[in-house]
């Protein structure tokens, strides 16, 4: 596919809508703006706020710390050997342990659907963990549960994602090599506080590290090349995007509101501070990807999300322009989506040294230069609707549609280190009072009424049978026994704990109707 | 008189007690219609006398509350907050024929308790005999929706049920004519006064108040995969557990939209089914969305539905495509596109892919599917509706009643 067909693809409505850029400040002198020391980004996240999470007892937060839960209590460490599977350790494991995967090629599917479980693949003399999906297993690791570690794997030919969260919050993914394999390298979706450092990661045919539906996240340290897109936040809030190494992927760093997903809004995006050059690469995503519009040679594409600040960052060598924003409405493969807001408002591009962008782009964006009476190869590219955006020191950057962007009241993200939370998102745990309660109407009250005929007997004739004994309901419901035979014999409840099973046993002799 | 019923009249005289939710209304039901006090099992009855729904998944969390995720994600927001007298008025409504036209059908004759609060139809069959356009949905867990119908077009559950209600291929009936057929029966006046005992006169919204009320007392939370999911693994075969990772992998990507806990994420979207043979291409919500510049993007876009109790619903896509789950699954894995007619440009949606699962994956899918099947609150379909006519319908009744013959036949009575 050529570029310029992609590109085509992109930005087909911008050509026409080039003319509304004319004017600006053009004929004045620069406004000049140095951002050492000036004001500094507010950000958009509220700790105050987050009703989500518990009250940060005014600490501050230190740079890269982690973000699953600190240990209490230190679980035991399973250790796992070449040849066995890492599986029947995740199996085995309580949350609180920890599981040290020895070097050799393990080719497996892990899913952990449990809470506080680390995974640390062991170095040795500079071997790794392997894990080889040999070109049919789907994913390699696979988590939902809460404070999940994963660390110092290496992932290749696997069908699906290298690592993928399902609403599993405060997760840590670091040092992992993935490698040609599947759609996406690290994929957390849906979750909260977490952080991907320090990866290497080439060769995916969608996004490398790809944040989905997530909030409070850090990218930071992470080297990754030859991918369709390199980083990727879609449709996320209070992420930093930092110090990461972003060269030969066809986009480089992507912030996006994808229409058509459940959570709607993408904001308070910070990309700062990394290296994003010569992003030409041939684009081969999958037919109908989001990404398979993207141009190759594109730096940095804002699509739709609001509040994205760019600082600090290196952007050179993109051949189609460094920094390329636009709506929902000049992204012609991209749906609609009534519930989300098309636009990109509130960009905030700070100083970023821009060299050699936009050497070999496409006619539509020379269009759109010349639409302002400019030449020359293009840094940044805006088309489609944006409000309340800003700039500094545009001077220095071959731009369309940026002209009539105000300067911005601020030159630097300085005073903010990380949108981690100082504590972790509490655990998901039924608050011990209740849990007769949930357990009677979430479970028995689908069989057994006060008073009437169900599925079950009476609640009345199991108070009369047991009055003072509810452990004897608790041992009856784990394992039950055909009692009456005109009623079906109970299935057996032992799914729930035993602190659930005698909660409930009185909770069920205290029903009053 | 089926043996069942015999006991648990038997028993109910015998416990003489005031009755519950559920057995009320069919022991009541015998002289004057009484409605319930209690509220459907899983729900609390508050001091201010409304029935809210306590269920595990409310103590989870989920990102900007939107009740989607992983195994332990918290519920999106619901409806409830009715009466126990209101609920109860709904289910009698909602199994009563004589809110059709010309009462040969109810809602329950599309929305079968037995068969996933759906029909075993393609296309579900109104009160002219004929198919309407589309495929009757589970009503199972509605409560969490906010949106309606395949098409999205309605955004309430009280709008919903104006559409088959007033529509003339379904149950065909008029506002005036449904009002008139309510006030002529003093049981659905009494009723309707017990149910709404601040207002002066029975109405047409407490109809869709009643109806909304019902409807969001038809809870499925409680399945084998919820056991799982609540951390007791052992709930599920390892089959199913390899099922479900196909399910929730990148490569099958169903859960990318049939998100958990509930298995939709609420959304529309094109995936490019096809027809049944002889039937044209159906649009979706494009006609819903005409109003949009681009609404041509969302041209053949249907809602997401729910997998929960879906064993129980076949045949299944917008249009009863496919009998079994199987196929459906395979139509997702013989590729992007396999089906959309020449001549549609439709804009199919990302995660529409080339998944190239192998076939015991896709029976794994299946095995997985069976494991959403929960009806422990499945209410009571009552014995005597207010109008008098057969609950549900002639037709429901007559192939009981055969079931039951069958049945009874078989086991040597």
């Amino acid at each position: 596919m050529s570029s310029g067909k992609v590109l085509g693809a992109i930005l087909i409505v911008g050509a026409f809508a080039g003319g509304m850029y004319f004017g600006g400040s053009k004929d004045n002198a620069p406004v000049m703006t140095s951002s050492q020391g000036g004001a500094s980004y507010g950000g958009g996240y509220d700790k105050a706020a987050d009703k989500s999470i518990v009250s940060n007892k005014g600490a501050a937060s230190s740079k890269n710390k982690g973000a699953a839960a600190e240990r209490t209590v230190e679980g035991k460490t399973i250790v796992v050997n070449d040849g066995e599977a890492i599986m029947a350790a995740v199996k085995a494991a309580n949350p609180g342990d920890t599981i040290q995967v020895m070097p050799g090629t393990y080719h497996e599917t892990v899913y952990v659907d449990k809470d506080d479980i680390r995974i640390i693949g062991v170095i040795k003399d500079g071997k790794r963990a392997t894990l080889n999906g040999e070109g049919k297993l789907n994913d390699a690791f696979l988590y939902s549960g809460n404070n999940f570690v994963v660390e110092n794997f290496v992932i290749t030919k696997y069908k699906g994602n290298g690592i993928m969260g399902q609403a599993g919050n405060n997760f840590e993914i670091r040092n992992n090599i993935i490698v040609d394999t599947g759609v996406y390298g690290i994929f957390p979706q849906l979750g909260k506080n977490g952080i991907v450092e320090y990866n290497v990661i080439s060769g995916i045919e969608d996004a490398a590290i790809y944040v989905g539906m997530s909030d409070n996240i850090h990218v930071a340290y992470n080297d990754v090349f030859e991918n369709v897109a390199g980083i990727e936040i879609e449709n996320s809030r209070h992420a930093i995007v930092e110090n990461n190494n972003v060269f030969n992927n066809t986009g480089g760093i992507l912030a996006f509101i994808t229409p058509g997903l459940p959570i709607k809004t993408t904001y308070d995006v910070i990309i700062r501070n990394n290296f994003i050059y010569d992003n030409n690469h041939k684009n081969f995503a999958a037919v109908g990807s989001t990404v398979a519009g993207i141009p190759a040679g594109t730096g940095i594409l804002i699509m739709a999300a609001d509040d994205v600040v760019v600082e600090d960052n290196i952007i050179r060598g993109n051949k189609t322009a460094g920094i390329l924003i636009t709506d929902h409405n000049n992204a012609p493969n991209t749906t609609i989506d009534p519930e989300s807001d098309p636009s990109p408002d509130g960009v905030k591009i700070l100083d970023n040294l821009m060299l050699n962008n936009g050497y070999d782009t496409a006619d539509q964006v020379k269009l759109l230069l010349a639409s302002e009476l400019k030449t020359g190869n293009p840094d940044i590219i805006r088309v489609g609707s944006s409000r309340d955006s800003c700039i500094i020191n545009r001077h220095r950057y071959i731009s369309a549609g940026v002209d009539d962007w105000k300067e911005c009241e601020f030159t630097n993200t300085d005073s903010i280190d990380t949108y981690l939370l100082d504590e972790p998102v509490p655990p998901r745990v039924i608050d011990p009072k209740e849990r007769g309660k949930i357990a009677y109407l979430g479970i028995c009250a689908g069989c057994h009424t006060y008073t009437g005929r169900m599925i079950g007997p009476p609640v009345q004739i199991i108070q009369a049978l047991y009055m003072d004994n509810p452990q004897g309901i608790a041992d009856y419901i784990a394992n039950p026994s055909k009692v009456r035979d005109d009623y079906p014999e109970m299935p057996p409840q032992n799914y729930l704990d035993e602190k659930t099973r005698l909660a409930v046993a009185k909770q069920m002799l205290k029903i009053t109707r | 008189m089926n043996s069942l019923f015999k006991i648990s009249f038997v028993l109910l005289l015998a416990l003489s007690s005031v009755a519950n939710f559920s057995a009320n209304a069919s022991i009541k039901a015998k002289s004057t219609f009484t409605l319930a006090e209690n509220c459907p099992p899983s729900f609390e009855l508050t001091e201010k006398g409304v029935c809210l729904l306590v269920n595990q998944y409310q103590f989870y969390d989920s990102v900007q509350n939107r009740g989607l995720g992983g195994t332990q994600t918290s519920l999106p927001k619901h409806r409830d907050g009715f009466t126990p007298a209101q609920i109860d008025l709904g289910r009698y409504l909602f199994f009563d024929p004589a809110l059709s036209k010309d009462g040969s059908i109810s809602c329950a004759s599309c929305h079968q308790p037995d068969k996933g609060f759906s029909d075993d139809l393609d296309r579900s069959v109104g009160i002219t005999g004929e198919k309407v356009g589309r495929s009757a949905p589970t009503l199972w867990n509605v409560a969490f929706q906010d949106k309606f119908f395949w098409d999205v077009r309605a955004n309430s559950l009280e709008e919903q049920a104006q559409g088959p209600l007033f529509d003339e291929f379904e149950m065909g009936n008029t506002p005036e004519n449904l009002l008139k057929t309510l006030n002529e029966n003093s049981e659905y006046i009494a009723l309707f006064a017990q149910a709404f005992p601040d207002a002066k006169a029975l109405k047409l919204e407490q109809v869709y108040t009643a109806i909304t009320a019902f409807q969001t007392s038809l809870i499925s939370l409680n399945s084998r995969y919820d056991r799982y999911a609540h951390g007791y693994h052992e709930a599920l075969t390892a089959n199913e557990v390899a099922g479900l990772n196909v399910f929730r992998s990148f490569v099958a990507r169903c859960a990318e939209c049939h998100q958990p806990p509930l298995f939709t994420n609420n959304q529309i979207a094109v995936i490019g089914t096809p027809e049944p043979e002889g039937r044209t291409f159906d649009i979706g919500a494009e006609k819903t969305y005409a109003s949009l510049e681009n609404s041509k993007k969302l041209r053949g876009s249907f809602k997401v539905p729910t997998l929960r109790n879906i064993t129980k619903s076949a045949p299944y896509m917008h249009s009863g495509r496919y009998d079994n789950l199987l196929d459906t699954v395979k139509f997702y894995n013989d590729g992007r596109g396999n089906a959309v007619p020449e001549g549609e440009d439709l804009l199919l949606h990302w995660h529409i892919s080339e998944p190239d699962l192998t076939d015991e994956e896709m029976d794994l899918i299946v095995d997985f599917l069976g494991t959403l099947t929960d009806e422990s609150l499945t209410p009571v379909t009552p014995l005597k509706v207010p109008s008098g006519l057969a609950p549900i319908d002639n037709n429901y009744q007559k192939s009981i009643t055969s079931r039951n013959v069958e049945q009874t036949n078989r086991s040597g009575e």
